[in-house]
């Protein structure tokens, strides 16, 4: 018991040590290769710790220890002789221990190497660990004067191999990967077959002409087999390099697919080869070159519909996990890597079945799982792909440091890198050249320099040459050697170079970019027309099998895998949905940009710049009804980089952001995670945020303010048009200018402020003014936002400033962004009904200020006078009155001078301007000048006339 | 090869169109037949009728679209020259081609491809996509994909948000300059090109 729970413990660091115990295989531990220390310990006596400060040492002493690290039994009859309050128990937790500090020094380098910006970029991770490996094993070796450690091939290719293979075929993007298909699997076959085989042929004709020395003991079929391990371009060295040298799409996925895809032909040409070296080269007959083929269809197609039936197995299984939504993420680690054991329990290729599996799962399973699981899916793939690949590295470093292993022949090394270079290069150049009569997109020069570059030999290579039976291939240890090299120089040398020719030859680069809502629909479209032109031109294409694919797919597939629930869900939708958040998160990023950078520019100001529109409460109404009310402009101006971060900082807001009120119900099942209290919560903080701005409606005299900014941050023409119809006024660039200094933490703030229900909850509270003034106001300052949502004519007034402020909020506010359609159903309703209960409630007050006029910039002149211009608000509500010390810091500099002897004459007809402010240019339902008491003119608005009837409106078409 | 010869001889004034359209002898031939076939009355040109008895035409969501696309104009008639011109648009670009100025666009240049998919869009031809013409497309692709559980209020701001993002003159509608800027990003000659046979 007590065993089982360490294992546990251990396990949740590291997956590895968990399939080592779940899957109880009786392997030794496998990290250590069992050898004889020359420091003779007795098992179970006691160590300092201090012996144990470098888990290398640590390591290596222990490795003489019986490997039976559930032998309590043993440990406590070491120690007799009384009770002992501390015990050494090493034996009992060596196994697990080893590889915990493995991963933990793998992980720790990781760090490390990451520190300095500028070398990562210049070096990549994969070389950077192998000369980690390098020094580790250098150290051992010193320690022991033997090498201890290898790339033990059992723990690669049963667990360190799956893990990136699993991750890889998961996250494959599956169009791109079919698109491409036919040149993927040309490359893996023939060009695999190409390479072996000329490799092979001219290491033996090289050996034949004297280059190789006589000790290299070998004849064809070891070169043969020597050069079909060589030959084979492996996955996790392509995964590594190429990840960081961002060519597009599309070579990369023609690369990383043949890396993936020749496992198949490696594994038959492998075995093939050995099976005849074992028999002898004279004994090969003819029949057994047709096995061979005959089982390379078998290896390849049986592990692709092992790979496919455990796809339907998974997606079929998700289908029914709603109620138990927590152990979903294991189902796709546990069928996903069934499908690579499987695979290997019939020795079909595993990595295709993997990979199969991960591409024909990934749809369903996504649709079928939750949000959570997702997340988790995903980031627990990565974290273990991550580790897999740091370890696989640093073992290849360490494995180099091996002088029994080592018999060096220049000859056979050069000639081997020279071979595999030159038949890579002519391979690919002759492939592409058949293929680009086939292809739409022809593979031109540059790529093809790229592919023959990028053809990088991996830990897979090693791995199989370490498993040669050494008494059947004499060669091997020449072969090990050679092997190391290749890997070390396309690895490290290609690895480092491969960036700046890329750079050179200005391959074009994949661009993170998401694609735009109209990308996504044309695109559909697009699939469409072609598949329309080709029935059209009655050719019988690719469109033409994609889309029969896609109905079959449709109609029997989807049905039989997904949920109901989500089998009807629109794509389109979900995309739209996405990209909605992708903005919101964008906005709050820029916004906690802005805000730590002391450059005060809202998010809601950005998307004002580039948007200078208009909605009206209708549409916010429609808007929310459909599921997300976000800022939906920022695309233009935020770049989408950063999203990990994003979504990061997203998840933390979200889940920090009125929390407080739920927080000590915490809920102790395993088994069950509770959902659905949200939406209470929601429409409750939707309520009290609602109050709370209408209550501080009032104080809409600072509305001037947003709009001064909006007004000036329009672009070109509409900036001008404006201008003509106004007065003359500056611009107050004063947020490029003063540094402003906000005291809002996001996190902080918001649960602080959304804690004791204050009236002045609104969200973000934020003062503009200058930092060593009066920070007490802080509390009743205006929020800048609130300016705009108190514009009816400009913004759809929002349930909360801080909705402005930080449009994802509106997501937690109102709606969650991410929520489903289930969810979307009940909150409009509540919306429109507390919207009318607000409006009417408003009415009763007494008649607030009015929208001032919107295009006076002295505000912040004005304030600094101390006559701040009191709302004539006399209602009950007490409107935010302390506008004195409020500062804009943008009328101070040169602007304050002029601002005064103008403003005194601006003071009254702001006062009782009773116009709501102009509209923007491109609106013509409200022209400017039309006279309303806001109230009203809300109220007409939530009433007004259903989106689609009044065409020319702005509003309804407006989100 | 002979017969290849025979039957280009047949087609009139093969040379020009050829030159015209960029497409191979023997595209042309196999277009040419495929001309043929869908021809059933022999009656040298297209109906839109004939193009109804595509079986997978019909399932295609904006099928009618482009059959609406290939009779422009209100001709009831479609001779092969026209259908060839087409189908040219679809045609790969060729990179190796000398960017010759003098030289008009060819019918497969990126914004030709594009001309092609706006018109489809733009029903009635107003050089704009309107928002109720965007509500269309987008309902007829989505009823393609089976998604029946989208409401026409999903669907309208989709529709609202597409307009938005590419819509720069704020005018409500997708004029064909937006259209091409919002698609600025996308390799149209991969997109929006099928690989003829050779």
């Amino acid at each position: 018991m007590l065993s089982l729970t360490l294992v546990l413990l251990v396990s949740a660091a590291c997956e590895a040590s968990t399939d080592l115990y779940v899957s109880e295989t009786p392997l030794p531990p496998e990290l250590v290769r069992s050898a004889v220390s020359p420091v003779p310990t007795p098992a179970g006596s006691p160590y300092t710790a201090e012996e144990y400060g470098h888990p290398g040492i640590a390591l290596a002493r222990s490795a003489d220890e019986p490997a039976s690290a559930t032998d309590s039994g043993e440990s406590s009859h070491h120690h007799g002789g009384g009770y002992k309050i501390v015990q050494w128990e090493w034996s009992y937790v060596q196994t697990p221990y080893i590889i915990a500090i493995w991963l933990l020094v793998a992980s720790v380098a990781k760090i490390l190497f990451h520190f300095s910006q500028r070398f990562t970029t210049v070096v990549p991770e994969s070389c950077m660990l192998i000369l980690l490996g390098l020094v580790l094993g250098g150290i051992v070796l010193m320690a022991n004067k033997k090498q201890l450690y290898q790339l033990d091939p059992g723990l690669f290719f049963l667990f360190l191999l799956p893990t990136i293979v699993g991750d890889a075929g998961y996250f494959m993007p599956a169009r791109l990967f079919f698109d491409n298909l036919g040149a993927i699997l040309m490359y893996a076959v023939v060009g695999t077959l190409w390479n072996a085989f000329c490799t092979g042929f001219c290491l033996y004709g090289v050996k034949l002409a004297g280059v190789i020395d006589d000790k290299v003991e070998a004849g064809l079929m070891e070169f043969l087999l020597f050069g079909a391990l060589i030959s084979a371009v492996d996955p996790v060295a392509v995964l590594a390099v190429f990840e960081e040298v961002h060519v597009n799409e599309m070579l990369f996925i023609i690369v990383f697919g043949e890396s993936l895809l020749n496992d198949a032909v490696t594994v038959v040409l492998y075995k093939v080869y050995i099976s005849f070296v074992e028999v002898g080269p004279g004994n090969v007959q003819t029949a057994d070159y047709f096995k061979g083929v005959a089982s390379f269809l078998i290896v390849s197609i049986g592990g692709t519909l092992v790979g496919l039936i455990f796809a339907v197995i998974l997606a079929f299984v998700t289908r029914f996990t709603k109620k138990v939504r927590i152990i979903e993420p294991l189902f796709v680690f546990l069928l996903v890597y069934l499908a690579y054991l499987t695979a290997e329990l019939f020795s079909l290729s595993a990595i295709l079945s993997m990979t199969f599996c991960g591409i024909g799962c990934n749809k369903y399973v996504e649709a079928n799982i939750s949000q959570k699981s997702r997340t988790t899916v995903k980031y627990t793939m990565k974290t273990l792909a991550s580790i897999a690949e740091t370890i696989i590295f640093i073992f290849l470093g360490i494995s180099a440091v091996d002088k029994s292993k080592w018999a060096w022949d220049t000859g056979l090394i050069s000639c081997t890198l020279i071979f595999i270079f030159v038949f890579r290069a002519i391979g690919v150049v002759g492939q592409t050249w058949v293929l680009n009569w086939f292809r739409l997109v022809p593979l031109d020069k540059i790529d093809q320099v790229v592919m023959s570059y990028g053809g990088l030999r991996g830990a897979v290579a090693f791995a199989l040459v370490v498993l040669l039976d050494g008494e059947q291939v004499k060669a091997k240890d020449y072969f090990v050697a050679t092997t190391i090299v290749v890997v070390f120089f396309t690895v490290m040398f290609q690895g480092l170079t491969i960036k700046p020719l890329v750079k050179w030859l200005k391959v074009p680069r994949s661009t993170n970019r998401k694609p735009t809502i109209n990308e996504e629909i044309h695109e559909r479209a697009f699939d469409h027309i072609l598949t329309a032109v080709e029935d059209i031109a009655g050719l019988n294409g690719y469109h033409h099998w994609r889309d029969k694919w896609e109905q079959f797919d449709k109609n029997y597939l989807s049905k039989l895998l997904m949920r109901k629930s989500v089998y009807r869900k629109s794509e389109l939708w979900e995309a739209y949905q996405k990209i909605n958040i992708r903005d919101a998160i964008s906005v709050i990023d820029q916004g906690g940009n802005v805000l730590t950078s002391a450059r005060l520019s809202l998010p809601s100001m950005a998307s004002r710049t580039s948007f200078p529109e208009v909605t009206n409460v209708t549409n916010y109404l429609r808007e929310n009804g459909s599921g997300v009310c976000l800022d939906l402009q920022v695309i233009d101006t935020v770049p989408g980089a950063k999203m990990e971060e994003e979504t990061e900082m997203h998840r933390a807001l979200a889940g920090n952001l009125y929390k407080p009120r739920k927080r000590y119900q915490s809920h102790y099942s395993r088994h069950f995670m509770t959902v659905g209290e949200k939406e209470k919560q929601d429409r409750e903080i939707f309520q009290r945020n609602m109050r709370t701005r209408l209550e501080n409606f009032k104080s809409t005299r600072y509305k001037r303010h947003k709009k001064d900014r909006s007004q000036k941050k329009r672009k070109g023409s509409d900036a001008k048009e404006q201008e003509s119809s106004d007065k003359p006024r500056r611009n107050v660039s004063w947020q490029d200018k003063d540094p402003v200094v906000v005291p809002v933490e996001f996190e902080n703030e918001k649960n602080e402020q959304s804690e004791p229900e204050k009236d002045e909850d609104v969200g973000i509270t934020f003062v503009a003014r200058k930092a060593p003034e009066t920070p007490k106001e802080r509390p009743k300052s205006v929020p800048a936002a609130l300016d705009v949502c108190q514009s009816p004519a400009i913004v759809p007034p929002s349930p909360t400033c801080g909705e402005k402020n930080l449009p994802w909020k509106s997501g937690v506010g109102t709606l969650p962004p991410c929520v489903s359609v289930e969810a979307t159903k009940i909150i409009p309703i509540d919306l429109q009904q507390a919207w009318n209960q607000s409006i009417s409630s408003l009415e009763s007050l007494a008649s607030p200020p009015v929208p001032l006029e919107p295009q006076h910039p002295r505000v912040s002149a004005l304030s600094r006078l101390g006559g701040p211009p009191r709302p004539l608000s006399t209602g009950s509500v007490p409107a935010p009155p302390v506008t004195g010390q409020f500062q804009f810091p943008g009328g101070k500099d040169e602007e304050e001078e002029s601002a005064l002897s103008q403003q005194q004459q601006e003071i009254q007809p702001l006062m009782s301007s009773t116009r709501p402010p102009p509209p923007p240019p491109p609106l013509p339902a409200q022209p400017a000048g039309k006279r309303r008491n806001p109230c009203v003119y809300l109220r007409s608005l939530v009433t007004a006339s259903p989106p689609g009837s009044e065409p020319h409106s702005r509003g309804p078409t407006q989100l | 090869m002979g017969s290849t010869a025979s039957t280009l001889s047949k087609i009139p004034d093969v040379e020009t169109l050829m030159q015209e359209t960029g497409f191979t002898p023997a595209h042309m031939v196999r277009l040419y037949d495929r001309f043929k076939a869908l021809d059933k009355e022999r009656k040298g040109h297209l109906c839109p009728q004939d193009f109804g008895a595509i079986k997978e035409l019909a399932e295609n969501p904006i099928g009618d679209r482009i059959v609406g696309a290939f009779f422009s104009q209100g001709q009831e008639t479609l001779d092969f020259h026209s259908f060839v011109r087409i189908l040219a648009h679809f045609r790969p670009v060729d990179k190796d081609r000398p960017r010759d100025p003098n030289v008009p666009e060819p019918i497969n240049s990126r914004s030709n491809k594009l001309k092609f998919a706006f018109q489809l869009y733009d029903q009635d031809k107003d050089g704009k996509i309107s928002r109720a013409e965007l509500l269309q497309i987008i309902w007829q692709v989505l009823r393609a994909m089976l998604e029946m559980q989208v409401t026409e209020e999903q669907l309208e701001s989709i529709a609202d948000r597409t307009i938005q993002e590419a819509d720069l003159d704020r005018d409500e509608a997708i004029s064909f300059d937006e259209f091409r800027k919002s698609l600025e990003k996308v390799n149209i000659d991969h997109k929006m090109s099928i690989r003829f046979l050779r």
